[in-house]
């Protein structure tokens, strides 16, 4: 089983989002025979169900597969899957670092879409080779020409070679394997070096402890090897070394120089074993560490809370081991007087947000209230004091405040030409200041804005997407701070402020807000007993109400002995609507109205 | 179900299902329809098999009321309905002072057939009117018409019947104040016995359900209708009705029903107290040693199943745990305006009402929704406006 370097390609495949990048690499699994077809399942790679169901894939996995090339040998293939969204840069970043080359898919109807550069970038940042390939050459509306153009102009990578396929047929997908081998370069490092081994994912399982996945760059690894990680300092015994089969561990006896795999060694703790930290051996130690990962910072924030709050400790756990292969989460206990104890967790992003509640939901059987999100602020105090604020129950009396600043993000959207007015429109709502806008085509302009990233964070991409007929693609990047004129709105429900419901906004557009939000709580708040006063609030002052009026008549007026069973059935679903509710005062309140913030644009 | 040493039976209620009429009204969703002749005279077979089927087996009961309710009761063939009132007596141990009621709609019924069925047995009639308004019977899609209800009044009492029920309705798309005061005059003045005084309650698969949907949901939220009262509304015309009967000597002892002294419907208040019924035909439900049976809803499956012999013929049963029966002994007894007793609760179950529900009497009694105390537990009139509310809290968390 020996193989030298020169049989070994570490690779990923980057793509913009839908561009086929699982399929293609279902199709290679498929084709270098490490499964029959029959156990073939759509999306092999894609095993978490959330990822099936969305489409997308979220967590980077990597497969090993054996591939027996054109010239007769046989060649290890080390496939990392990296996702598509613009929140899951981190990951990609991540996966990078563990190969030697990229595969870079373009679909041949679409051509070069935002976050196909965003990602070769990424890719030519970590000095890998980048192979493009032109799939879906089975639509109808294919222009393999027209797209190798584009990359040839946009990116300025020499198309001569590219494969044309289909990864969906599986047309000349032989040929993508056979130009990895042409093109892609093997890796480089030294077997008779001491171990050098950068971790590039982990994951936590309740038997075996943390495992480990991490690519060798110099030496090798094997079961019964001490080990020691650079970072943490932190020295186990390996219990299991192996590789990656498609959806399973496969254990190995040694794991050598330029090889891709996993390791188990008994570690109980989850923060002993950092993304990005190097492993080598305890006796013979390297002289120094792989360059790590950057380190990414949060943008936007929010509450999550158990909605039965004995699950606190759980939530913890959860969070603990989301972190272990999701570096980008942070979190820090904090506690409200509505929702009780809970945690201040960061995101990259929405959808980041968004999967993260749906994995402790799913994964974790959890039942969380979220609050809405809010970005990073500096507080400039009075007294010289700088805050960053990240709750904005948090901020300090608006006496002590000097003055304040938000984040700022460059966003770039590449919309049809017919749409080019309603997204500027758009802009301009979010207070966007205009930058530039090119035509890359005839038909197609990319648009850039410096926009506030609040504006970004509620819904923006849903009003996207609604006022471009769904064509629009964006892509943001932080800019710095700015200073702004922001307030803090109160939301104070039977006269009673509920501090999960504050929120920071612009002052130019608090009132249209704080309307709005007064009338979707309005709708989601059940009637009571009483009549409720919903108010929105700047320092005190009110400047919005809406009035949830209390109910007066709620009775099943016939019933006869066959009805009792349905009565009962009535009765419970009445108890069951209840139990989603958080007490806050003497008003019951559902869980989602704390997310609805977010919900004030909808029709 | 009660231990005697003496020879002495367990009293039983009796429902039989006749799920037929001239035609369905448009807000209706009990088991009826206009069915044609052929499946009249195979119901009425099917249905005497069943009670020969379970007359064999109440043996040990004592039959104390019994309901024959529709669909329209008189829309079935004199005939028909003569076998099988006589069948009943024949076979059950039907208590010499039961009360018998037939549900009756206006011009389904002439007068000798009132008194045929008076002379067999039948001392009680619910007459279905709902309105005395020509338009609000249309909005309705009854077949009758206020002058036809007078005559068929009339024809009972000819009969003999001297313990009458008159069903009226609030709520009605079309209803006013001055209209449901004019049905409340109209009806009172002729003196019945009893009033069933429902609010109209749109339910899904009606097809008054697709026709105010909209509304439906409007009134859910308190936000203004189109064509149904709005809450405030239809909240005004249930007290308008509440205080009229009152006014009019008709007392009322259950959230829908009202009746002058003496003449509270004992079968109804049976249900309330989960006195054991069987009930018999289409959809009918039985509670028969704390378990519940429900016949199919389905004429042809219920027809075919009786016709093959497939006894028993029920479609579900469902044995009440002790805390289901908690559950009911509470959420049914409350809506009587006497409330449940707390000697009979715990009589029944061995543990004080205070033990198993202590908290959340005290919880609806400062919410004002509840009333607690020497002997018995009730509901405000707060608490009965808003009755599934209140009532719901009676359900345990899980089920033992």
């Amino acid at each position: 089983m020996a193989f030298d370097e020169k049989h070994i390609r570490n690779f990923c495949i980057v793509a913009h989002i839908d561009h086929g990048k699982s399929t293609l690499a279902d199709r290679m699994i498929e084709m270098t025979g490490v499964l029959t077809e029959r156990e073939m399942q759509d999306q092999v790679l894609d095993n978490m169900d959330l990822e099936r169901e969305r489409g997308i894939t979220i967590k980077s996995q990597a497969v090993r597969l054996i591939y027996k090339a054109d010239d007769g040998e046989e060649y290890i293939f080390n496939l990392i899957d990296t996702p598509g969204h613009v929140d899951f840069n981190y990951e990609v970043s991540r996966s990078l670092a563990a190969c030697d080359g990229a595969v870079l898919i373009v679909d041949a109807a679409q051509g070069v879409e935002a976050q196909t550069l965003a990602n070769v970038y990424l890719a030519l940042d970590h000095d890998l080779e980048v192979l493009p390939v032109i799939n879906k050459i089975d639509l109808p509306s294919a222009d393999p020409d027209e797209a190798c153009r584009e990359i040839e102009d946009v990116i300025g990578l020499d198309c001569e070679n590219a494969p044309r396929i289909s990864a969906k047929t599986g047309e000349n997908v032989r040929d993508v394997l056979e130009a990895i081998i042409k093109y892609l370069p093997g890796p480089s490092g030294d077997p008779q070096k001491p171990l050098k081994a950068l971790i590039f994912d982990s994951l936590y399982d309740s038997y075996r402890g943390v495992i480990v996945f991490f690519r060798v760059f110099d030496g090798s690894v094997k079961a019964g090897d001490r080990i020691r990680m650079m970072a943490t300092g932190a020295v186990f015994d390996v219990v299991e070394v192996g590789y990656f089969g498609p959806g399973r561990f496969i254990p190995c006896d040694v794991l050598e120089t330029g090889m891709v795999g996993y390791l188990t060694a008994s570690i109980k703790d989850v923060k002993e074993t950092r993304v990005g930290d190097t492993i080598t051996l305890d006796e013979t130690p390297c002289a120094e560490a792989l360059p790590g990962y950057k380190q990414v910072h949060p943008m936007v924030y929010c509450g999550l809370y158990p909605a039965d709050g004995a699950k606190y400790p759980d939530l913890r756990d959860a969070l603990e081991k989301l972190q272990l292969n999701d570096a980008a989460l942070q979190f820090e206990p904090e506690t409200s007087q509505a929702l009780g104890f809970g945690f201040r967790c960061g995101f990259l992003g929405l959808l980041h947000l968004d999967v993260i509640q749906e994995r402790l939901e799913r994964e974790y059987d959890l039942d969380l209230v979220t609050t809405a999100p809010s970005v990073v602020y500096k507080v400039f105090k009075t007294d010289g004091e700088v805050i960053e604020l990240t709750n904005p129950s948090n901020l300090p009396d608006p006496a002590e405040i000097d003055h304040m600043e938000e984040p700022m993000v460059d966003a770039e959207i590449m919309v049809t030409s017919e749409f080019v007015g309603d997204i500027m429109k758009l802009c301009q709502e979010r207070r966007g200041q205009y930058v530039s806008m090119e035509y890359v085509e005839k038909t197609r302009a990319v648009i850039k804005y410096i926009m506030p990233l609040n504006e970004i964070i509620y819904d923006f991409f849903d009003a996207l997407k609604s006022r471009s007929r769904g064509y629009a693609s964006f892509d943001y990047e932080l800019r710095g701070y700015e200073k702004s004129d922001l307030v803090k709105l109160d939301i104070l429900i039977n006269r009673e402020q509920v501090d999960a419901l504050s929120f920071i906004v612009f002052e130019g557009t608090a009132y249209d807000r704080g309307r709005k939000m007064c009338e979707k709580l309005k709708e989601e708040i059940p009637r009571h007993l009483f009549e409720i006063p919903i108010q929105a609030a700047i320092g005190g002052k009110v400047i919005a109400r809406e009035t949830v009026k209390a109910y007066r008549k709620d009775v099943l007026a016939k019933c006869y002995g066959g009805d009792i069973t349905r009565k009962k059935k009535l009765l419970e679903k009445q108890k069951e609507g209840k139990k989603r509710m958080r007490q806050v005062g003497n008003v019951e309140i559902p869980q989602e109205a704390f997310m609805s913030v977010l919900k004030l644009d909808e029709e | 179900m009660e231990e005697t040493t003496e020879n002495k039976r367990t009293e039983t209620e009796l429902y039989i299902h006749i799920p037929f009429c001239m035609k369905k009204c448009l807000y209706c969703d009990f088991p009826s329809g206009a069915y044609g002749s052929e499946i009249r005279r195979r119901y009425t077979k099917a249905l005497m098999r069943e009670l020969l089927y379970q007359a064999e087996r109440m043996d040990d009961c004592e039959i104390a009321t019994i309901y024959i309710g529709g669909g329209t009761p008189t829309w079935l063939e004199e005939k028909y309905m003569e076998k099988i009132i006589r069948t009943v007596y024949k076979y059950f141990h039907v208590s010499p002072d039961a009360e018998v009621t037939m549900e009756c709609n206006p011009a389904t019924a002439a007068e000798k057939t009132l008194s045929l069925y008076r002379s067999l047995g039948v001392n009680r009639l619910s007459i279905g009117l709902q309105s005395s308004d020509e338009n609000e019977l249309k909005t309705l899609g009854r077949v009758h018409s206020y002058g036809e209800f007078l005559n068929t009044f009339q024809y009972a009492r000819n009969a003999g019947f001297d313990n009458i029920n008159v069903d009226i309705m609030t709520g009605i798309p079309g209803q006013t104040p001055a209209t449901l005061r004019k049905t409340l005059s109209d009806v009172t003045s002729l003196r019945p016995e009893h009033i069933s005084c429902y609010s109209l309650i749109v339910e899904e698969g009606t097809p008054f359900y697709d026709l105010y949907e909209d509304d439906v949901k409007r009134r859910e939220k308190g936000e203004p209708t189109v064509e149904l009262p709005n809450e405030d509304q239809e909240y005004e015309l249930g007290k308008i009705a509440q205080r009229y009967l009152a006014e009019h000597g008709y007392g009322q002892y259950e959230i829908s029903n009202y009746a002058r002294m003496g003449k509270a419907c004992r079968h109804n208040i049976g249900y309330w107290k989960r006195v054991p019924y069987l009930g018999v035909g289409l959809g009918a439900a039985s509670l028969l040693d704390n378990i519940r049976y429900t016949n199919s809803r389905d004429i042809y499956e219920y027809l075919s199943k009786v016709e093959a012999d497939d006894f028993p013929i029920y479609k579900d049963a469902e044995a009440i745990s002790r805390k289901g029966q908690m559950e009911e002994f509470m959420f049914l007894g409350l809506r009587m305006n006497e409330g449940v007793s707390r000697d009979d609760f715990e009589k029944t179950f061995g543990v004080s009402i205070d033990a198993m529900y202590g908290g959340v009497l005290s919880k609806l009694s400062a919410d004002g929704l509840l009333l607690y105390s020497e002997g018995r537990v009730c509901l405000t009139e707060l608490g009965a406006d808003l009755s599934n509310y209140a009532l719901s809290f009676f359900l345990f968390d899980e089920e033992i």
